[in-house]
C-alpha cells in the first residue's frame, strides 16, 4: 500500500459512501461494508475497510500516514514511515522483536493496531538515541557485545532500556524477567544481562531517562 | 559421514562444482558447509600453484598451544607473503576483545537487514504453498488474485528447488506443475502493493489436489509398504552450503544408503575388548528458526538484476542467479548489508529468490518476498536420527571398534548422517558407520550448524561416558587416553582446574527429588578453507583505509575480524578502518558455512593490507626522504628502521602519495602445509533434574574452546555463548511436530515450536584456547560449529547420568520424555 491516500476521506464521508456503495450492491464487500457502517452508527469509533488518513505521534513528532485499519502499527512502521527498526520475527506475539513503548511502556507493535495508536506517545529504537548520543542501554550493548545477528536488538534494547526506567537498580532475574519474553537465536542473552546491569550501574541514568517525547495534544 | 577425503578441504578447496560431484556433503555449517573439493574434479581451479612457480623463502612460524609453551615451526612461503605474525600478546589490535564494528547501527535500529529494503515503487509478494502432504497439482487458478485491485504479478513454480530429484524422471508422470512431496512446499508467489493485498490475493489462488498417500513418520516410513515419497531411487542436490546426502547409493523404498565406512575389522576389535557398550539414540528435528526468514528483494532490470539476500553466501546467491536465469554472472548483483541470522539454511537462490525475481521481471518492478514464520520452519531443518551404536574398549581405555548405524530423514532431502563424531573424534584401528537417509513427507533438511554432529555426539559422547562408567575411569581420564587432539588435552586440563569436576558424586548418589549431577562432552570439527577468498584494500590520499570483498557477515563478526586484520598492518583502530563487503561488486569473498569464513578470508585480507601497505611505504619514502625498504609499523606508527627518531603516521604516509589512492587485491593462498587439521572444544555441565516433574535445569556450563588464533575473542565468545544456547535448547525443548494424519507440522510458529529463551539461561563460562598451527598469514579459524551446539545435548545426557544414574537416550528431554526414561508416567518409546 503505498503512502499515497487513494481518497481522502471524512469519517462522515467515509460512511456516506459506504452506506451508498451498500446501497448500491457493487461489490462482494458491500455486506461487510454495511455491517460496517451499521456498527460506526452505534459506535462513532469504527473505521474502514478502506484506508483512513490518521496521525501518528512517534518520537517526538507527529506523522500523517494513511491506513487500512487492519494494518499493525509494525507494519505501519516499517512499511509507511521506513522506521525498520522495529523489527517483524512472529508476526503473533511471540518473540518481542517488535517492542516499542507506547506511553512509556513497552508493547509489541505487531499485536497493536495503527488506528489504536493515534494520540498515543510512541517510541522506538529510533526515538531512543539522538543522533549519535546513544542510551546508555545501548552503548552498554555495544560494549559488551549483547547481540550478533542483530535482528532481535533493536527489540532487546527496549525491553532493557524500560526495564531501567522503571526500576534503576535491577537484579539479574528482573533483567531476565524483562526480556524473558524476547527470542534470540543467535544466543547472546548473557551478554544482553551484563550489558543492562552495567548500564543500571554506570550509565547516567536519571539525566537520559527523561521522557524523549514531551506529549502535545497528541 | 566425515571422511578423511573431505578433510583435505584446505587445500584444494573451491567453489562451484557440480553439484552432482559434490562428495557427501559434510554438515558443513553454521552457516553451511565448506565444500571440500576433489582435486581432480576442479583442476582448472586448484590451488594457485604456488609451490611450482613462485619464489619461495623460508620463515619461522609461532607454533603451538601457550599452555604446553609455545615453539617455532619453519615453513616454505611465497617469498612475497607478509611476515609471519607474533602471538596475540604480542599484537596492538588482533587478539584484543573489540566492539562490534557494526555495533552502533544494530543497537539503534540504523542497520539495513533484507527484511527493511525499501525501494521506489516496490511490491510485496507472498509465497503460497502446498496444503496437502503429498499429490499431484492437476490446477492452479490464479485468475480471481489477479483481479483484485493492487495485484501486479503472479508466478507459478515450474520447478522447486530443495527437493531430491528421481535419478529416472521418467518413473513418474510428466506433469505441468512440480510433484507435491510436503505441506508447505512452494508452489507460486504472487505480488502487490501491498502485503495485506497480496496475502488477501494468495487466499483466493484455488489449486486443486489429485492426492496421494503420504508419511511423515521416519519409523513408518521405513517399512515396506509405506507410501513412498519418490517412486524410485532420489538423490539430493546439496546447496552451497552443504546439506545432500551420498548419490548414486541403493535405495530400498523410502530408505537411500547406506553410506557406508570401514575401517578394520570390527568384529575382531570387539573380539579383543574387555567391555562393549551397546544402546540406540534418538534425537528429534529441529528448525533453523533464524529470526530474519529467508527472502530477497529482487529489482530486475534488464542490464543488471540487483538482488538484496538474506543470505550466508552472496557469491552463491549470484551464482545460483545466473545459473537458473541464464544470464552471465556479471549481471547479477547481490547485497547483503545486514543479515538476520542463517545457521546454514541460507544460500543460494532458493525457491523465493526464483519467485521474487520472476515477479519483479513480470511487474517490472523491484519485489520484496520474505517468508513467513510458518513457511520458515518448514523449509529447512536438521534431520532426525535413529542411532544403533556400539564400542568396544581394553581395561586400560584403549578403544578397540566403533560401529555405526543411523537412520535420519531429512524430509524430501538427503543428508542426515550422524558419524562424524564417531569417526573423527578417537583414535580406534576398527570402524564401521552405515548412515542411511529415510524420505519422508516434509520439508527438506539443510546444512545446520555442525550438519550431523550434534546428534552423532549426543549418541556417542554418551557411549564413551557409558565405557568410562564400565571401566571405571573418570571420564576425562580416559579421554587423555583415546584423544590425540594437543587442544583438547589442554582444555580438559581447563575443565579439571576450574570447575567443580573433582567433588563429582558417583552417578545417581544424590538424594531427594531434586537431584544434581555433572558431565561433559567434546565436539570435533575441521579446518575448510574456500579457496574463493579475494578481497581489495584501498588507501586514500587522506589516509582513509578501506576493505571490499563480497564476503557477507551473518551476526558472525565477520566485519569486526576484519576490520582487526587491517587495522593490525596500518597502526589504525579497527573502528576506522572501512568495511564494505556484502555486495558482489567487489571481489568475491567465501559462502559463510562449516566455519570456512575467517580462516578462508583473514590471510587474503592480512596479504592485501600489507601489499597496500608495502606499496604506500614506497610511494611515500621518496618523498620523506627515507628508504621504503626501512619503513616498518611498530604499534601505531611507521618508524626508519635506521633512526627511530623518524616516525610518522599512516595518513602523514598517505599525504605523499603522488595518486589519489593505492590499492592491493588478493586472493587467498594455500595453506603453508597439507596437514589435516580439526578444532574442538571440550564442555562441562552442571543440571538438576526434578525427578517428580521431569524438568532438566541447566545451572552451569563452562566451554573451552579453541579456534586457531583468535582474532577478536569477544566476539568468539559470543559465538561459543550462542553455540551453548542453541544447543541446551536442541537438547531440552526444540521439537518439530508433525501430524500423522494431515501431514503438516503442528508447531511452525515461535510459541509452540520452543527455543530457549533469557529464563533458561544458565551462568556460562568460556575459556579460549590460543593454537598457532603455523599455516596461514593469520592462522585464524572459524567457531560457529565446535562452539557448543555439537556437545550440549551428550554433556547434558552424561550430567542427567551422574544426577540420576538413568541415561537419556532420546531428546528433546521434555518433562513427559525425562519420566518416561526415569520409569513413571511418560509416552511410549516413539521410533
Amino acid at each position: 500500500m503505498s503512502d499515497t491516500p487513494k481518497i481522502e476521506v471524512s469519517r462522515r464521508g467515509f460512511l456516506k459512501s459506504a452506506g451508498l456503495t451498500a446501497a448500491t450492491s457493487v461489490l462482494n464487500t458491500a455486506t461487510a461494508l454495511a455491517h460496517d457502517a451499521e456498527r460506526a452508527a452505534s459506535s462513532s469509533g469504527a473505521v474502514g475497510p478502506d484506508a483512513v488518513p490518521i496521525k501518528l505521534h512517534i518520537n517526538g513528532m507527529d506523522h500523517a500516514v494513511t491506513v487500512e485499519p487492519r494494518y499493525t502499527l509494525a507494519e505501519t512502521l516499517r512499511d509507511h514511515l521506513n522506521l525498520t527498526g522495529t523489527k517483524v520475527v512472529c508476526d503473533r506475539g511471540s518473540c518481542s522483536a517488535c517492542t516499542i513503548w507506547v506511553d512509556g511502556a513497552p508493547q509489541l507493535a505487531c499485536m497493536t493496531l495503527a488506528v489504536d495508536s493515534v494520540g498515543r506517545k510512541i517510541t522506538t529504537i529510533e526515538g531512543l538515541s539522538h543522533g549519535e548520543q546513544l542510551h546508555p542501554v545501548q552503548t552498554a550493548f555495544i560494549k559488551h557485545d549483547a547481540m550478533q545477528c542483530g535482528f532481535c536488538t533493536p527489540g532487546m534494547v527496549m525491553s532493557c532500556a524500560a526495564l531501567l526506567k522503571r526500576n534503576s537498580s535491577p537484579s539479574l532475574a528482573d533483567v531476565k524477567h524483562a526480556v524473558s519474553g524476547n527470542l534470540c537465536r543467535c544466543g547472546t542473552y548473557p551478554k544482553v544481562f551484563e550489558a543492562t546491569l552495567e548500564a543500571a550501574k554506570h550509565g547516567n541514568l536519571s539525566a537520559r531517562l527523561l521522557d524523549l517525547s514531551p506529549a502535545k495534544e497528541g | 559421514m566425515m571422511t578423511p577425503e573431505t578433510l583435505i578441504a584446505s587445500q584444494e578447496q573451491s567453489e562451484k562444482q557440480k553439484p552432482n560431484d559434490q562428495p557427501k556433503s559434510v554438515g558443513k555449517g553454521v552457516e553451511g558447509e565448506a565444500k571440500p573439493t576433489k582435486q581432480a574434479e576442479k583442476k582448472d581451479e586448484q590451488t594457485p600453484a604456488a609451490s611450482q612457480a613462485v619464489p619461495t623463502r623460508t620463515d619461522s612460524f609461532v607454533f603451538g598451544i601457550p599452555q604446553d609453551g609455545l615453539s617455532k615451526k619453519e615453513r616454505q612461503v611465497p617469498v612475497d607473503e607478509p611476515p609471519p605474525l607474533p602471538p596475540n600478546s604480542d599484537l596492538t589490535f588482533i587478539g584484543k576483545p573489540t566492539p562490534r564494528w557494526d555495533g552502533p547501527q544494530k543497537v539503534s535500529g540504523r542497520g539495513k537487514y533484507t527484511a527493511d529494503v525499501h525501494l521506489p515503487g516496490m511490491l510485496y509478494a507472498r509465497m503460497i504453498d502446498a496444503s496437502i502432504p503429498h499429490g499431484r497439482v492437476t490446477s492452479i487458478d490464479t485468475s480471481a488474485a489477479e483481479k483484485l485491485p493492487g495485484v501486479k504479478a503472479v508466478h507459478v513454480i515450474e520447478h522447486t528447488l530443495g527437493i531430491a530429484e528421481l535419478r529416472d524422471p521418467k518413473q513418474e508422470l510428466p506433469s505441468k506443475y512440480p510433484v507435491i512431496r510436503y505441506a508447505g512446499q512452494p508452489i507460486a508467489g504472487i505480488a502487490a502493493t501491498s502485503p495485506q493485498i497480496a496475502a488477501d490475493a494468495a487466499a483466493l489462488v484455488k489449486v486443486i489436489y489429485d492426492e496421494m498417500p503420504f508419511v511423515v513418520d521416519r519409523q513408518a516410513a521405513r517399512a515396506e509398504d509405506a507410501p513412498k515419497v519418490f517412486p524410485g531411487p532420489a538423490d539430493a542436490a546439496g546447496s552451497a552450503g552443504g546439506g545432500g546426502g551420498p548419490k548414486g547409493v541403493q535405495q530400498v523404498g523410502n530408505v537411500h544408503g547406506p553410506q557406508q565406512k570401514k575401517v578394520g575389522d570390527v568384529e575382531k576389535g570387539y573380539s579383543e575388548a574387555d567391555a562393549i557398550v551397546e544402546s540406540e539414540y534418538f534425537t528429534q528435528v529441529q528448525t533453523h528458526s533464524a529470526l530474519e526468514t529467508h527472502g530477497f528483494v529482487v529489482d530486475w532490470k534488464p542490464e543488471e538484476i540487483t538482488v538484496y539476500a538474506s543470505t550466508q553466501g552472496t557469491a552463491s546467491v549470484r551464482d545460483e542467479f545466473a545459473e537458473v536465469f541464464k544470464v552471465s554472472k556479471s549481471q547479477v548483483r547481490v547485497i547483503t548489508e545486514y543479515m538476520g541470522g542463517g545457521f546454514g539454511a541460507k544460500f543460494g537462490a532458493g525457491n523465493e529468490g526464483v519467485v521474487a525475481a520472476n515477479l519483479s521481471r513480470k511487474a517490472n518492478a523491484p519485489v520484496k518476498l520474505m517468508l513467513d514464520r510458518r513457511q520458515e520452519h518448514i523449509s529447512c531443518n536438521r534431520p532426525d536420527s535413529h542411532q544403533k551404536l556400539k564400542i568396544g574398549a581394553k581395561k586400560d581405555g584403549t578403544l578397540t571398534a566403533i560401529s555405526l548405524t543411523s537412520f535420519g530423514s531429512a524430509g524430501v532431502g538427503t543428508g542426515a548422517g550422524t558419524a562424524g563424531p564417531a569417526t573423527n573424534l578417537y583414535k580406534c584401528p576398527n570402524l564401521l558407520t552405515e548412515e542411511y537417509d529415510v524420505f519422508i513427507n516434509a520439508g527438506p533438511g539443510a546444512a545446520f550448524r555442525a550438519p550431523g554432529h550434534p546428534q552423532g555426539c549426543f549418541a556417542f559422547e554418551q557411549a564413551i561416558d557409558e565405557m568410562a562408567v564400565k571401566l571405571d575411569l573418570d571420564p576425562l581420564d580416559f579421554r587423555d587416553k583415546i584423544d590425540e587432539s594437543p587442544a583438547r588435552r589442554v582444555e580438559r586440563s581447563v575443565i579439571r582446574e576450574k570447575t567443580n569436576w573433582k567433588n563429582r558424586r558417583p552417578a545417581g548418589t544424590d538424594h531427594g527429588p531434586v537431584k544434581r549431577g555433572m558431565g561433559i562432552a567434546q565436539s570435533v570439527w575441521y579446518r575448510f578453507i574456500s579457496m574463493d577468498s579475494s578481497c581489495e584494500v584501498r588507501v586514500s590520499k587522506d589516509g582513509s583505509v578501506e576493505l571490499m570483498s563480497s564476503v557477507q557477515d551473518l551476526g558472525t563478526g565477520t566485519k569486526t575480524l576484519l576490520a582487526l586484520i587491517v587495522a593490525e598492518e596500518f597502526g589504525i583502530p579497527p573502528s576506522e578502518v572501512v568495511i564494505r563487503i556484502g555486495d558482489t561488486r567487489y571481489p568475491i569473498g567465501p559462502n559463510s558455512g562449516g566455519s570456512v569464513t575467517a580462516g578462508s578470508i583473514t590471510p587474503a585480507v592480512r596479504n592485501a593490507a600489507w601489499q597496500a601497505k608495502q606499496k604506500l611505504f614506497a610511494a611515500a619514502a621518496p618523498k620523506l626522504g627515507v628508504k621504503a625498504e626501512n619503513l616498518v609499523l611498530k604499534g601505531t606508527k611507521v618508524v626508519c628502521k635506521d633512526d627511530e627518531s623518524k616516525s610518522f603516521t599512516v595518513r602523514q604516509l598517505a599525504a605523499k602519495m603522488p595518486t589519489s589512492e593505492i590499492s592491493a587485491r588478493e586472493t587467498r593462498r594455500p595453506e603453508y602445509a597439507k596437514e589435516r587439521l580439526t578444532y574442538g572444544g571440550v564442555d562441562y555441565v552442571e543440571l538438576a533434574v526434578d525427578t517428580e516433574t521431569g524438568r532438566v535445569h541447566v545451572e552451569k556450563v563452562f566451554g573451552a574452546h579453541d579456534c586457531g588464533r583468535p582474532i577478536n575473542p569477544l566476539g568468539v565468545i559470543s559465538q561459543i555463548n550462542g553455540g551453548i544456547l542453541q544447543g541446551i535448547s536442541y537438547a531440552l525443548f526444540e521439537e518439530r511436530i508433525m501430524d500423522r494424519n494431515k501431514g503438516y507440522m503442528l508447531n511452525a510458529n515461535l510459541e509452540s515450536y520452543k527455543i530457549l529463551g533469557a529464563r533458561e539461561v544458565p551462568e556460562i563460562h568460556v575459556e579460549l584456547v590460543e593454537n598457532y598451527i603455523a599455516m596461514s598469514s593469520t592462522d585464524a579459524a572459524g567457531i560457529g560449529e565446535s562452539a557448543g551446539i555439537i556437545t550440549m545435548a551428550a554433556a547434558i545426557g552424561n550430567a542427567f547420568f551422574n544426577a540420576t544414574g538413568v541415561r537419556m537416550r532420546k531428546i528433546p528431554m521434555t518433562p513427559a520424555n525425562v519420566l518416561a526414561a526415569l520409569g513413571k508416567a511418560g509416552p511410549e518409546e516413539r521410533a
